[in-house]
């Protein structure tokens, strides 16, 4: 595979960096090359927390890029810190429930998609999840790895929960297949705004 | 009943600050904004603060400020009152700035009886850099550089600051230990300890017990906890030396 | 020595945690810390670890006392390293000295951060100057510039060996994106890959009975007259130039035809070898050169690539204003090669910055 970069955002809290750091793992558990750097400032909690992932078969140079493949805004201030990222290839990502005005949305991509992710993970499974189901989007949206290696790495980083909670693991991994198929159907459909 | 207000001392701008959600920070911020208001002394006052979570409020006060190196905040307010003597020179700190990598100045200024007023947050770890051990962190307790929890036989006990700093100033120093689950009492010390300054009597130093859930991995309750039974039952509070007149203690 | 990795372990890990497993391997014996972002998880790995291999660890009081307790350390025959960044690597620069003058073994992790004072907590180029030639020596120390997680581990193997083994202070100069990114890398320890440790011995606490087995050693590292400094230092210096060509290391690319040189170190690197291979594609002859010791300097392995590319310029990039390219300008006075500049202070270099630059010089 060529290399794709992956730019996640989203407030402080949401579950960002363990996605990114679940999905990088998973890569690297299929003998991919895989780097998975976070941003940090100085507090703490709170703020923008942005996660950079690059993919590819051959070793990767600078941990950090200007323009991803793919950036997935999690909440609306996620979108105003990620416009830069989205070049003229970019799938741009966010969630349907964000009030954000057309001139809020970047200027350059090749495709703005808008998910249902959050009104999901809030009706039909549990706002816990909402990050998994961002997790499926990814690998929906890029193939980036296999679905099972996402439910392998998924099961090493949170199987100690899912040992006291089964249905947690039920859970999980729905939200991962709904990420998955919600992603697909978008792409095909072409959702929302076009630049 | 009376809707609580915002410190005219405070700076709108850089709020709501950045503390995390249960910090203490901000309640020991509200108490000093009081007492600025209440003396009026915001055009006199300089604000000086640390690296660590101290450093968050760099901009916090509608006063002028400095944030300085790790440690170096009392040597540099030292410099401004000696220079400048009018000036109302206050450093805030964490346990980290003071008692470990500052503490030869603490203890050097201390000892000159420097006519400065530092304020000292105790919450028993280094918190911005992520949760190490601090000097002030109690025996047993688990942190990221004492994981299997402090042994005192192995770091020593925890640092009793405001005690030795008792003990090497003269008279005329104030001295208290206040904690943020007694805001009154808390507003009083820092009160008395700038009036101590503004009086030209000496050394003025508060430390305050203060809580980390987000280090201390706590919820609410377990937070209050912390600090109600453990801390404060390690830490004595109350006025360990004033030039005021008979304290709490 | 112990083994601490068992087989071969290909791992997914944080440059830190890398950093502290290879210290593991290495069998270093006790770690001096004090907290300071980016390199806070190297002491939070170790602290774990240690009771189980039987290590030390303290968490001093500041980083004066973390170097000066490695000094200590390694003073009575321990593997003692530390690491810190940014303000703890200037105030470590007092100890770092003592271990100058007196030839002490330490081993030092940098995780660069930007500068100057307390500048950001996340990356920077920037503690080149005082890495190299902090303090107030002459720089008698050994730089390993590292640029990728594998390297981190291989080269701390190496660093504790060059400091035992010529007795000079070595620095494994990191930064804040390789000590908080996470990659694959191949653990092991030294003996299954052929590597011997070398083994440490004490300059003082030397056992044996004063008077009758042997004297007191008295360490000292000042002297009363000039001469005697003279002499003193005039002999690390000879000493330090006839180790260089052991020591020294480097990585060189496309050297052999090209119009342009990329010359970066550290994680820069990375991106340099991508832009030279990316312009390459599109026809512009771009050679790569990255020294691997800034300190022991490859300047004749440098001035033979440029003497046999004919390339007319040479563009230095690093997330630095100038500090490498101070370095380099030095060890290759006389050069008539231009010298173009891309300086990023503090921020991290990619190879469409690269590629840009180069097209704007040619």
């Amino acid at each position: 595979m060529s290399l794709i970069r992956i730019a996640l955002a989203g407030e402080g809290g949401q579950g960002v960096q363990s996605v990114a750091e679940i999905l990088a793992e998973a890569a690297y558990n299929e003998n991919q090359q895989a780097i998975y750097i976070p941003n940090f400032g100085l507090e703490q909690r709170g703020g923008v927390s942005i996660a950079f992932l690059q993919f590819s078969d051959n070793r990767i140079g600078a941990p950090k890029f200007q323009k991803a493949d793919i950036v997935i805004a999690l909440s609306e201030r996620a979108v105003a810190r990620t416009l830069s990222y989205s070049g003229q290839d970019t799938l741009y990502v966010y969630d349907s429930s964000f009030k954000v005005e057309q001139e809020e949305l970047p200027r350059e991509a090749k495709q703005i998609i808008a998910l249902p992710a959050i009104d999901t993970a809030n009706n039909e499974l549990h706002p816990r999840v909402f990050n998994i189901i961002i997790m499926g989007a990814v690998i929906g949206l890029s193939n980036v790895v296999r679905f099972d290696s996402a439910k392998e790495a998924l099961e090493h980083k949170l199987g100690h929960k899912f040992e006291k909670d089964p249905k947690l693991r039920e859970l999980n991994f729905k939200a991962l297949e709904i990420g998955r198929e919600m992603a697909e159907k978008s792409l095909k459909e072409g959702a929302a705004s076009n630049v | 009943m009376a809707v609580p207000t915002i410190p005219q001392s405070w700076y709108l701008p850089s709020k709501p600050h950045k503390f995390c959600p249960g910090c203490g920070h901000g309640i020991v911020l509200k108490a000093l904004g009081e007492v600025i208001d209440e003396l009026e002394i915001q055009d006199q006052f300089i604000f000086g603060c640390d690296i660590g979570c101290s450093l968050l409020s760099w901009n916090f006060f509608a006063c002028d400020s400095t944030q300085t190196h790790h440690g170096r905040t009392t040597p540099v307010m030292v410099g401004i009152k000696r220079s400048r003597p009018e000036l109302i020179c206050l450093g805030y700190m964490g346990d980290g700035g003071g008692y470990s990598i500052g503490s030869q100045h603490l203890l050097n200024s201390a000892v000159r009886n420097e006519k400065v007023t530092l304020i000292l947050v105790n919450n028993t770890n280094y918190g911005m850099t992520g949760g190490q051990m601090a000097p002030t962190t109690l025996p047993g307790q688990k942190t990221e550089t004492s994981p299997y929890g402090r042994d005192p036989l192995a770091t020593g006990y925890p640092t009793m600051g405001p005690e030795f700093i008792a003990e090497v100033t003269p008279d005329s120093a104030y001295v208290a230990r206040g904690t943020v689950s007694k805001y009154k009492q808390l507003k009083k010390y820092i009160r008395s300890a700038i009036r101590n300054q503004m009086e030209g009597n000496g050394f003025s130093f508060v430390e305050v017990l203060s809580t980390c859930p987000t280090n201390w991995r706590t919820n609410a309750h377990q937070t209050w906890n912390f600090l109600e039974d453990e801390m404060e039952k390690y830490f004595p509070v109350g006025e360990l030396k004033t030039p005021f007149g008979k304290g709490e203690r | 020595m112990q083994k601490v990795i068992g087989e071969s372990k290909k791992s997914f890990m944080t440059g830190n945690e890398a950093a502290a497993w290879a210290c593991l391997a290495a069998g270093a014996d006790i770690m001096f810390g004090y907290p300071i972002t980016p390199q806070n998880e190297i002491m939070h790995y170790w602290t774990r670890m240690a009771p189980k291999y039987g290590k030390g660890f303290l968490q001093t009081e500041d980083e004066l006392s973390a170097g000066f307790t490695v000094c200590g350390g390694v003073q009575s025959g321990k593997k003692a390293f530390t690491a810190t960044a940014g303000p703890g690597n200037v105030l470590m620069q007092e100890p770092f000295g003592m271990a100058e003058a007196m030839r002490l073994p330490l081993l030092a992790i940098i995780q660069q951060r930007g500068g100057p004072s307390s500048g950001t907590v996340v990356y920077s180029q920037q503690e080149v100057a005082l890495t190299t030639y902090g303090g107030n020596g002459e720089g008698h120390r050994i730089v390993y510039s590292t640029s990728t997680h594998q390297e981190i581990f291989d080269y701390i193997i190496k660093g504790f060996n060059s400091a035992w083994k010529y007795r000079f202070p070595v620095f494994i100069l990191g930064d804040g994106y390789q000590a908080k990114m996470r990659e694959p890398l191949e653990m092991y320890d030294p003996e299954s890959r052929g590597i011997e440790m070398v083994k440490s011995y004490p300059l003082i606490g030397l056992g044996g009975k004063i008077g009758q087995d042997r004297g007191p050693s008295h360490l000292c590292n000042i002297y009363s007259l000039e001469e005697e400094l003279y002499e003193v230092i005039t002999k690390v210096q000879a000493e330090y130039e006839a180790i260089m060509p052991q020591i020294t290391e480097y990585e060189e690319k496309q050297c052999d035809d090209a119009d342009i040189i990329l010359l970066t170190h550290g994680v820069v690197s990375r991106a340099a070898d991508d832009a030279m291979k990316a312009l390459r594609a599109q026809g512009i002859k771009a050679g790569y050169f990255r020294p691997i010791t800034l300190r022991p300097f490859p300047q004749k392995e440098l001035r033979a690539a440029i003497a046999k590319s004919g390339a007319k310029k040479m563009l230095i990039a690093e997330s630095a204003i100038g500090q490498f390219d101070r370095l380099v300008k030095q060890e290759i006075y006389g050069e008539t090669i231009k010298i173009e500049n891309l300086f990023m202070p503090g921020v991290g270099i990619i190879e469409s910055d690269l590629i840009d630059k180069v097209k704007s010089v040619l």
